[in-house]
């Protein structure tokens, strides 16, 4: 007993030492957000900045349009989420629940999905979609995320399997409940916990995306947080501006971090689960 | 009666099409589409202010002299160091979070936040670290070692090491989790067994810790290999323009500067060839190699 107490201990203080290294480049980039732009350059640097000054925050949300990068990014969050989750949840529920002829096929055609790199395609669906002039609007980063995905189909079929008992649905058919009736009134309540993981999951990839955006959005106004953050690079790095650079670092990293607090739980879980399951 | 029921299943199988229709439609337009439209591609040449141009295979044997080619090839594969270091870490950080005391949900938390902090974020934080001058880390390595740090971002034998770095701070977190998932589902009593048996805690590592995590292993590094070969928003912050004698660039990253800066969408796009095929090809192998040392019961 004794022993394992002491294993405890030294886990804890090793785990405690890694984390000084994790922690640190977050607290490095606060406090550098919080300098002004001249005391940056001090050595040893000060972990305390003094004075502290909100004025970067306040400086680099007026030089740069970081509202709009947020609505732009919000716009195609919750679009894709609520229409790409809700679609990919009814094709779940028939690949998961039913048997129908080719049904095989298609799963696995979809699966052959995953595979494909985006760099691959992403020539092609630029100049398509460039036919269509979508190219500096959100259209492109949103409307192939309508069609829902094949992770979370794959994900939400796996987890029906085991969470929904085939008599519910044939229960429901003898008292004449609708086949989309049964998908709404049983299927998606019992969906639910799946549905908030992988959305967890989803939130984090859609508003981390860079490359898609990178490549259809050019004007400031239209851009996302990702594409206007990584042009700051270019404005205040020239000019070593560190300050505000940490500054619009941090404003972009607040959303995510917010909905990670909410959702610690799913977050964790649904990394599990599809680590497993893979 | 009977065909009453036929009715009500060929509306039910109605409504399955229906269900299943849009990701099968998506799968067309959004890949099996662009897939075979950038075969097309790949052989001609196109800037996209005029028509495209047939050239054959120019654009393959192009690619085959270019030297940038394997240069950024060759900087994609060096990255996956990062992979097997990695695994260690992360593996050794899961069991020692695979006990319960308190502060460990918090300790998961701060191992955890680089996973979720996005990419671009995270890469302008670190150029600011690997300042040579002003630096975090060079001046951590004076205060404590006496060691004059390098310019990590500025120099090109540096520059990999960084981005390798930067990878394991943002990467290990995620990984941890899968492990300790693993970790979670094996069984006690193979440890029990173990002890009766007089093995250590070195023995019980090596004989039955690390063999029953080999599907996360392999998860791991299916997955790392695939996210390897498209590594590319780190390189556009932290490599501009490649970084200094094209250390940084990768494969993703030459293929985009073809695409979108020169608009050489015939040649960009039989750049991307090989690499979805190499990626095909890799993972391939390591599937076919997986049922040799992936242990399934």
């Amino acid at each position: 007993m004794k022993r394992e107490k002491m294993t405890d201990l030294w886990s804890l203080l090793l785990l405690l030492f890694g984390s000084i290294f994790m922690i640190a480049p977050f607290i490095w980039t606060i406090s550098t957000s919080l300098k002004d732009r001249r005391n940056v350059f001090e050595i040893p640097p000060q972990w305390i900045p003094e004075p502290i000054t909100f004025g970067n925050y306040a400086k680099v949300w007026l030089e740069s349009p970081l509202l709009h990068g947020f609505m732009n990014s919000l716009i195609i969050v919750v679009i894709v989420l609520t229409i790409g989750m809700l679609v990919s949840a009814m094709s779940a529920y028939a690949f998961g629940k039913f048997e129908f002829p080719y049904k095989g096929m298609l799963f696995m055609g979809l699966l052959g999905t995953m595979m494909i790199p985006y760099s691959v395609v992403m020539i092609p669906q630029y100049i398509g979609f460039s036919r269509l002039d979508w190219v500096d609007t959100l259209l492109p980063l949103i409307v192939p995320g309508l069609f829902g995905n094949i992770v979370v189909i794959f994900f939400i079929r796996q987890y029906l399997q085991s969470a929904m008992p085939t008599e519910l649905i044939e229960a429901a058919k003898i008292d004449g409940c609708s086949f989309p009736g049964i998908f709404f009134k049983i299927a998606l309540p019992i969906m639910k916990p799946a549905l908030a993981a992988q959305a967890a999951l989803g939130f984090m990839g859609i508003w981390n995306d860079f490359l898609g955006p990178l490549i259809y959005l050019h004007t400031p106004e239209k851009q996302t947080i990702q594409v206007l953050i990584a042009s700051m690079q270019a404005m205040y790095i020239g000019q070593s501006d560190y300050p505000m650079i940490m500054a619009a670092a941090i404003i972009s990293m607040v959303p995510v971090i917010i909905v990670f607090f909410f959702c610690q739980r799913y977050f964790i879980e649904s990394m599990a689960i599809s680590g497993i399951k893979g | 009666m009977g065909t009453k029921l036929g009715g009500y299943r060929r509306r039910e199988l109605a409504w399955l099409y229906l269900f299943v229709a849009p990701p099968v439609l998506g799968f067309l337009l959004f890949g099996l589409v662009p897939i075979l439209f950038s075969i097309y591609i790949s052989f001609h040449k196109w800037d996209m202010l005029s028509d495209p141009q047939w050239a054959g295979l120019a654009n393959y044997k192009d690619l085959l002299g270019d030297e940038k080619v394997y240069k950024s090839m060759y900087n994609t594969i060096y990255l996956m160091i990062g992979i097997p270091i990695g695994m260690v870490l992360s593996m050794l950080l899961a069991i020692l979070m695979n006990r319960k005391f308190t502060g460990i949900s918090f300790m998961r938390t701060i191992y955890y936040l680089p996973v979720i902090s996005p990419i671009i974020a995270v890469s302008l934080l670190w150029q600011w670290i690997l300042n040579q001058d002003y630096g975090l880390l060079n001046n951590f390595l004076w205060e404590t070692f006496g060691i004059a740090g390098p310019n990590w971002l500025g120099k090109p034998e540096w520059v990999k090491p960084s981005l390798i770095l930067i990878g394991l701070w943002s990467g290990i977190g995620g990984n941890m989790v899968l492990y300790l998932a693993g970790l979670q589902s094996i069984s006690s009593t193979y440890y029990e067994a173990a002890e009766i048996d007089g093995a250590g805690a070195w023995h019980k590592l090596t004989r039955i810790t690390i063999p029953l995590l080999t599907p996360i292993h392999f998860f791991v590094v299916v997955m790392g290999i695939i996210g390897a070969f498209q590594s590319f928003s780190q390189i556009y912050v932290l490599a501009v323009d490649g970084g200094p004698e094209y250390s940084g660039a990768t494969v993703v990253y030459y293929i985009f500067q073809h695409a979108f800066q020169y608009f050489n969408m015939g040649y960009a796009s039989a750049v991307a060839w090989v690499l979805g095929i190499l990626i095909f090809v890799v993972t391939l192998i390591q599937f076919k190699l997986s049922n040799r040392w992936v242990y399934q019961d």
